[in-house]
């Protein structure tokens, strides 16, 4: 590893190497007071260099105790977390089965489709379902529901919340005949108090917020899943520089990783669709370019095929196509 | 709040100075730029850069509102829950009240059918006082086409309202708080826009009406693309005008014959079938939407009135609260009315084609005649 690729400003590097120090080995052994004294800057600086290099350093090196590499799980401790995470139930029995079990924590899901078929409805049907207690198979969490289009009306919500407390009762009533005590206390306005919701303006607002949402869920740690519809509005208008697009979005698509892990939520994104021109014809695709297909964990399109809306899994890392 | 300026962030003294020493003078600029780049450019280490950062966007992020006080919120400040009825009762029942506020409705049709009908309907309720079912304000109905017929304006008003419209300084004020505006070309419709935006609050604004989108981008000789960015600044802007003043935003929209080249399928669709899928959607109906589907994305609700066997339809083809219905409707000396309440729930993609047809059989029907 090198110097110039260590994060420290560009000043700090540029004194390292012009007094000589051009790799990490050469960093190892020296004091910073020493370090101070030939670059001539401050001993706090110093000592912040030094420990900025130890730190990269520690992931490659192969005697620590512990783990071989710094950070890293072992596959078979991976696999014991995912079987415990709980899914988020889609509300449909077909889509629950093709996303195995619903829709998973700890990884971005993007659902996409043309006008009108409904992602808005399944956004606010999956903000809704991630508050079912417990005790009916869910995960008893708030949800972030983070509005880019202003879709979100908040009588549908309420008519949802309602429908989702009466399955509620009826399963109640099928299964658990003999308790009593298992009487459904939520109301639809429970259920509304427990979405919070973001409305945005412009794509400055939306980064921002992605990158608030850090000391936002330190502070609410129920919010178990975030729902932004739809990722793509401020992103499709007047963007004159498409690398910045590019950059700008890939970064996002990070931060929002790094959310689902840490906080062990679900992240679900709704995209629109947009004409591609291949093999000499126009087909749909979800917006955004190839390369923003590439950040996010899972992929659903929604389509209309005869008088019915199905769903298509276009990319998952452990899902077959369906 | 995207263009807050930096300068007004409490943000160390030190860092507050490099970043306008760079020219980073808003938040958008600090937040268009990857970490990393903002550490190139002003020339500082991480930890600063990053907790700049944390600090500029809790700043510049929007307040969040729980699901509760935003209905709590709509029901006690707005009219109806944030709804205009439009006196179709089938209609409203379905909107769940009427036209929502703050969001683009798109009244889509082919010619002749009723649109502009529609919206003078719509521009006399929202003129008249509440107790009427109005909202009490101005209307701003901006007129690309030169459709605006004060006489048919005031036609509707005397059928539907005789007691108000009888009355000629009654009739005189309702009619004069409908402001026509009619731009020539989308420059200049880009300027009134602007305006609009300033004096919306001050002058009691209650809903804008524009009609029609399509007649603006079309008059325009850029194709494609370039036609495409054109009108996402206009439609970022009219969203943001409608969200930030609540009132509701009626806008017109022509339809196009279907080119062999719409894109009407997935990569995956073409290939899973060899052709059974193609030919019952193809040729259902020649007809499409103009301006495209990025436009169809941003219209948060989407009226499509069509013709059918020489009935007409309206349909509710897109609403995040109605199911897919169309309600058989006719045109009459007070306006549009419905000819049944009950909406007939349309099965699929049906919702979304537009039909032309009963005209030409009537038009048929004469010509043998005269044989």
């Amino acid at each position: 590893m090198e110097i110039w690729r260590l994060p420290i400003s560009a000043s700090q590097r540029g004194k390292l190497i012009s007094a000589g120090y051009t790799s990490l080995s050469s960093l190892s052994s020296i004091s910073s007071s020493d370090l101070a004294r030939e670059l001539n800057v401050s001993e706090s600086e110093a000592m912040n260099i030094l420990k900025v290099a130890s730190h990269s350093r520690g992931s490659e090196t192969s005697n620590a105790s512990c783990s071989i590499v710094e950070g890293a799980q072992s596959a078979w401790d991976m696999l014991h977390d995912e079987e415990s995470l709980m899914h988020i139930t889609t509300s449909s029995a077909d889509l629950d089965n093709i996303l195995g079990g619903g829709i998973h924590c700890k990884e971005v899901t993007e659902i996409g489709g043309v006008p009108g078929i409904g992602k808005t409805q399944l956004g606010i049907q999956i903000a809704v379902n991630v508050q079912i207690p417990n005790d009916f198979g869910g995960l008893g969490g708030n949800s972030i529901y983070i509005d880019t289009e202003g879709s979100f009306m908040v009588e549908r919500a309420f008519q949802i919340a309602e429908a989702c407390i009466e399955d509620m009762s009826e399963y109640n009533r099928f299964l658990r005949k003999d308790f009593q005590e298992c009487k459904i206390k939520m109301q639809p306005q429970d259920i509304l108090e427990n979405i919070f919701y973001f409305r945005i303006c412009s794509y400055t607002e939306q980064i921002a917020l992605i990158n608030y949402l850090d000391k936002f869920l330190s502070e609410h740690k129920d919010v178990k899943v975030i729902v932004v519809d739809s990722v793509t509005f401020h992103f499709r208008q007047d963007f004159d520089d498409m690398a910045l697009r590019t950059r700008v979005l890939s970064g996002m698509a990070l931060k929002l990783m790094n959310l689902a892990k840490r906080f062990s939520l679900a992240v679900v994104l709704l995209n629109q669709v947009t004409t591609k021109h291949t093999e000499a014809s126009f087909q749909l695709a979800l917006a955004l370019g190839d390369s923003w297909s590439h950040t996010c964990t899972n992929r659903i399109v929604l389509y209309w095929n005869g008088n019915e809306r199905y769903a298509y899994i276009d990319k998952s890392p452990s899902l077959r196509s369906a | 709040m995207a263009n807050k300026l930096i300068s007004e962030i409490p943000l160390p003294k030190s860092i507050a100075n490099v970043f306008s020493a760079r020219n980073v003078s808003t938040a958008k600029d600090a937040l268009s730029l990857t970490e990393f780049e903002l550490m190139e450019l002003l020339d500082v280490g991480l930890t600063e850069v990053r907790s700049a950062l944390l600090q500029i966007s809790e700043i510049v992020a929007p307040p969040y509102q729980t699901a509760l006080s935003l209905m709590e919120q709509r029901f006690q400040n707005e009219h109806l829950g944030g709804h205009f009825p439009t006196g179709l009762k089938g209609l409203d029942a379905a909107l769940c009240g009427g036209i929502p506020f703050g969001v683009l409705t798109e009244l889509v049709g082919p010619a002749g059918i009723g649109k502009t009908q529609f919206c003078l309907k719509l521009s006399l309720l929202a003129s008249l006082p509440t107790n009427y079912g109005g909202l009490d304000g101005r209307v701003i109905y901006i007129d690309v086409e030169s459709k605006f017929s004060s006489r048919r304006l005031l036609e509707i008003g005397l059928r539907s309202f005789p007691e108000i419209f009888q009355m000629k300084e009654m009739a005189q004020e309702m009619a004069g708080r409908i402001l026509v505006l009619r731009p020539t070309s989308l420059a200049e419709f880009t300027q009134s826009l602007e305006q609009i935006k300033v004096s919306l609050l001050q002058n009691q604004v209650k809903m804008l009406v524009i009609d029609s989108m399509a007649a603006l981008v079309s008059g325009e000789h850029e194709q494609g693309a370039r036609r495409q960015q054109t009108l996402s600044w206009h439609i970022s802007f009219i969203k943001s005008l409608a969200e930030f003043s609540r009132i509701p935003v009626v806008v017109t929209n022509q339809v196009r014959s279907r080119n062999h080249d719409d894109a009407s399928r997935y990569c995956f669709q073409v290939q899973s079938r060899d052709g059974a899928i193609e030919t019952p959607m193809q040729y259902d109906s020649h007809l499409v939407a103009a301006l495209g589907i990025q436009w169809a994305h941003a219209v948060t609700t989407r009226l499509v009135l069509e013709a059918k066997s020489g009935e007409r339809f309206i349909k509710v083809a897109k609403s995040p609260i109605s199911p897919p219905l169309a309600f058989p409707f006719h045109i009459t000396s007070s306006g549009i009315s419905l000819l049944s309440d009950d909406g007939k729930e349309v099965m699929g993609p049906e919702i979304n084609a537009i039909h032309y047809q009963g005209h030409n059989e009537i038009i048929n029907f004469g010509m043998e005649g005269l044989h």
